[in-house]
């Protein structure tokens, strides 16, 4: 039998985000915390912590999240782990994440003159003080654009845990387009409220940017 | 207890710094040859010479920017051969302008002035504010505290920074073409607070081509050219007769 598209069907696509929500969270927290941490590996003044962090970086930037999420979940069990859908996903795409994070903050580490540490270094700043006090307030302007915009695509890209059994929206819709014959209606649903999550965010990003223009 | 081991004679009459026979290469080539220089307590110094000479390698090294491969570097009593301890301890005790400023953008004047004192020294968040506020006023700046460094003239960067510098209390100053990126109609009130820096006693050494002001205030100016030092002396028979060819022609050129 075939159901209508009406107001239970779009709420029921509309319960999707939830999960939609809580696993960009995941992503943005775990990718952010160890995405820190390689970058800072990348920019050190030990070869050997950069080496790792580049191998770090070309690893998972160069293999699908798709795979690396089945490789968690089914992998790790393979290995005598048992993983529950949600520490799965938690580490794929802090993996994922963590990679390309630390790849962008790099990039804007390096981009701040190198005469701001010079300063730094002159007045007897440590290690920790100038990162935190001088280079990274500078290089987190500059890596706005591209955070923001790897941000939005990890939102999109949370669809790819339906794969591991998450009903998010994307799956959600998946759903409610099979079970309505409505797959235009359903997936424009879907798609309307990926929209609703990103959107501000590029807004906030323009936002932070015109302040920060403003400041210097 | 291991840096102070390796603390040398720390007495009034010890030299500030001290190298000996300093080489140092980028590569194959070799920027540093052979320097032995001595800085008393409170001497000016004046370092001059053609661009690519080594003159600004050598303050760097003193402050540790520029790492050396041979011979020894003595910063009040601590050697910069042995270990990063000694570096650390060096470099709060040294101040140093750069040619572009260098101040951090994203912070205030105040906050500029505050930062090292605060973070290096522990000092207090008041007594940091007390600090940077006197050192403003006296490079005559202090109506400026609350603006970034991007709202000031060159003039106005370049003596914050030296304002700067000078809140970390330091024994000795060291200026690498601090007027050198400067429009000329700024240059007076750089070259004037660093004027005044040198009649309160204040040991620097400065990278300079503003040979009016090494006139003024240097004890002593070098010349150096291609990674050595050519010619030293005070100021007076410095300019008036240069012992040697490559200073005369490097003179005649400047005050043509």
């Amino acid at each position: 039998m075939i159901r209508q598209f009406g107001l239970p069907e779009a709420l029921a696509i509309l319960s999707g985000v939830q999960a939609t929500i809580l696993l960009s969270l995941i992503a943005f927290a775990g990718g952010g915390i160890v995405g820190l941490a390689i970058a800072l590996m990348r920019t050190s003044e030990k070869t050997w912590l950069q080496r790792c962090a580049a191998f770090y970086i070309d690893f998972f930037q160069g293999t699908p999240l798709l795979m690396q999420l089945f490789l968690v979940f089914y992998g790790l069990p393979v290995l005598g782990y048992k993983v529950n859908p949600w520490v799965a996903v938690a580490i794929g795409f802090t993996l994922h994440a963590s990679a390309f994070l630390g790849e962008i903050w790099r990039g804007s580490i390096q981009a701040v003159p190198r005469g701001q540490s010079e300063a730094a270094y002159a007045l007897g700043l440590s290690y920790v003080s100038r990162m935190r006090n001088v280079v990274l307030p500078q290089a987190m302007r500059i890596s706005v654009a591209p955070t923001v915009g790897f941000m939005v695509q990890l939102i999109k890209g949370t669809s790819l845990a339906a794969i591991i059994g998450f009903v998010e929206l994307s799956r959600s819709a998946q759903i409610i387009a099979s079970a309505t014959y409505k797959p235009l209606l359903a997936y424009g649903c879907a798609g309307l409220v990926y929209f609703v999550l990103c959107f501000p965010l590029s807004r906030l990003s323009m936002r932070l940017e015109k302040r920060f223009a403003v400041k210097t | 207890m291991s840096d102070q081991k390796s603390r040398a004679d720390l007495s009034a009459q010890a030299p500030i710094v001290e190298i000996a026979a300093l080489q140092k290469w980028f590569g194959d080539f070799q920027v540093l040859k052979d320097i032995s220089l001595t800085v008393a307590r409170g001497e000016r110094i004046v370092i001059c010479g053609p661009s690519g000479s080594g003159k600004s390698t050598l303050i760097r090294c003193i402050n540790s920017l520029e790492r050396y491969q041979q011979g020894r570097l003595v910063v009040d009593g601590y050697d910069l051969g042995a270990g990063q301890k000694n570096i650390d301890a060096v470099r709060a005790e040294v101040g140093m302008v750069f040619q572009q400023f260098n101040l951090f953008p994203h912070l205030t004047v105040i906050e500029n002035c505050m930062l090292a004192p605060m973070k290096v020294r522990g000092t207090s968040k008041k007594e940091a504010l007390e600090l940077a506020l006197r050192f403003l006023a006296r490079v005559r700046i202090g109506d400026q505290a609350q603006k970034y460094p991007a709202q000031l003239s060159g003039g106005q960067q370049q003596r914050v920074a030296i304002a700067r510098a000078l809140c970390m209390t330091p024994k000795i100053m060291l200026f690498d073409e601090p007027t050198s990126a400067l429009d000329p109609e700024m240059v007076k009130e750089v070259l004037d607070t660093m004027v005044g820096l040198a009649e309160d006693g204040m040991t620097m050494l400065c990278v300079t081509h503003e040979m009016g002001f090494a006139r003024m205030v240097a004890d002593r100016v070098i010349f150096m050219d291609r990674g050595e030092i050519i010619e030293s002396g005070q100021p007076e028979p410095f300019f008036a007769n240069p012992q040697n060819p490559r200073t005369q022609a490097f003179l005649g050129q400047l005050l043509h």
